[in-house]
């Protein structure tokens, strides 16, 4: 299996499932509405780099265990702190739009034309963490956040990609928390995510 | 059975969440192809992440077997849908019934400045006074605005 599109899929799921977290009690209302509705398109590229990889997109995405997920530790982490979500939205995004614009040159068409998709939605995402950046950027508790999440942030892309985020984000490049290790958060968010799917025998329909 | 029966038949469909525009206006159907009784329809997904998407291809495939024929509906996740797919008569549905329609696609990726400058229409009053209060709204297709003429909130159709 392709490790580099799993790897995509699972960051994607994950964190789509971290985003929705927000829904209901994000500090403002419209800040409901958009991390719901960026959680739901994340959700949604998820399903449909699965479904590049597998004929069952579900089984994929919910009946393996913890450790054999593929997402980077960033977007597993439980971010209770509007300034540590918002930092992560924008690391995140910086990070993934460097991936997509990757695997929009990749000489299989259905790659390249599932990247070229995702990424006209993900430059809604990209608006709403600038938006933010540009609100934030001054003030240290978000300046903490987005340190103490960089080194995550680093861990999202290959080595290779990881100077042009760095350069992007003007911030020094470090030593990465990498892909391959899961942190405890996660084990958490799986038993929350997977509960119906292990609960109903296998082909249960809706 | 010819494919223009069929392209008549799921302009019936109406787009579930925005039910004044049907699937044919929305541009989300690719092609039709008919033989022997087999219909293969290919449709593009507006988001990726559409909740509405299951919706949609159940619809279509029990309107192709409504004609007697056996239904094959494909789904394309690529990036041959835009909104600029959507009919001009689409458009014209969508703005009297208070959505903005989308503004054409650039070569590059849209902007926060541009979400932010006054170049989108009220669809009530017509008026450009009109800013921007959530990139995203109540489904993932659409932004909220605000008229500043009119005083009246609207939906914006986002371009992808």
């Amino acid at each position: 299996m392709n490790e580099l599109l799993l790897g995509l899929a699972d960051d994607e799921l994950i964190i789509g499932w971290r985003d929705s977290e927000w829904t209901g009690i994000a500090p403002m209302l419209e800040e409901d509405v958009a991390f719901s509705s960026i959680a739901q398109n994340e959700i949604g590229h998820a399903r449909a780099v699965y479904e590049l990889l597998t004929d069952d997109a579900d089984a994929l995405a919910l009946d393996r265990e913890p450790a054999e997920y593929r997402c980077a530790p960033l977007v597993e982490l439980r971010l209770l702190d509007w300034a540590h979500a918002i930092a992560r939205r924008w690391l995140y995004e910086q990070a993934d739009e460097i991936r997509i614009s990757a695997l929009r040159e990749d000489g299989d068409a259905r790659i390249a034309g599932l990247a070229a998709k995702i990424n006209r939605e993900e430059a809604y995402h990209r608006m709403h963490a600038e938006m933010w950046h540009e609100r934030l950027r001054d003030e240290l508790r978000f300046r903490d956040a987005v340190a103490e999440l960089w080194p995550y942030a680093l861990g999202v892309l290959p080595p290779a990609q990881r100077g042009e985020l760095a350069s992007r984000t003007g911030l020094a490049e470090v030593g990465a928390v990498e892909r391959g290790t899961h942190t405890d958060d996660l084990a958490q968010l799986w038993d929350e995510m997977t509960m119906v799917r292990r609960s109903q025998p296998a082909g249960t329909q809706w | 059975m010819t494919a223009e029966q069929v392209w008549a038949a799921l302009d019936e469909i109406a787009d579930p969440e925005i039910p004044v525009i049907s699937l044919v206006d929305l541009g989300v159907i690719r092609s039709v192809d008919v033989h022997d009784g087999h219909v293969r329809v290919e449709f593009t997904p507006t988001f990726l992440g559409c909740p509405a998407l299951e919706a949609m291809k159940t619809a279509m495939e029990e309107k192709v077997a409504g004609l007697g024929a056996e239904p094959e509906v494909r789904v394309i996740s690529d990036d041959s849908w835009s909104t600029d797919r959507i009919t001009p008569a689409g458009r014209e549905k969508l703005r009297t019934a208070g959505f903005a329609p989308p503004a054409p696609r650039e070569a590059s990726a849209p902007q926060l400045v541009q979400l932010q400058s006054k170049a989108f229409r009220c669809p009530y009053c017509g008026s450009t006074e009109t800013k921007l209060e959530n990139i995203f709204g109540p489904t993932p297709c659409r932004s909220l605005r605000y008229c500043e003429s009119c005083r009246q909130p609207f939906e914006q159709f986002k371009t992808i």
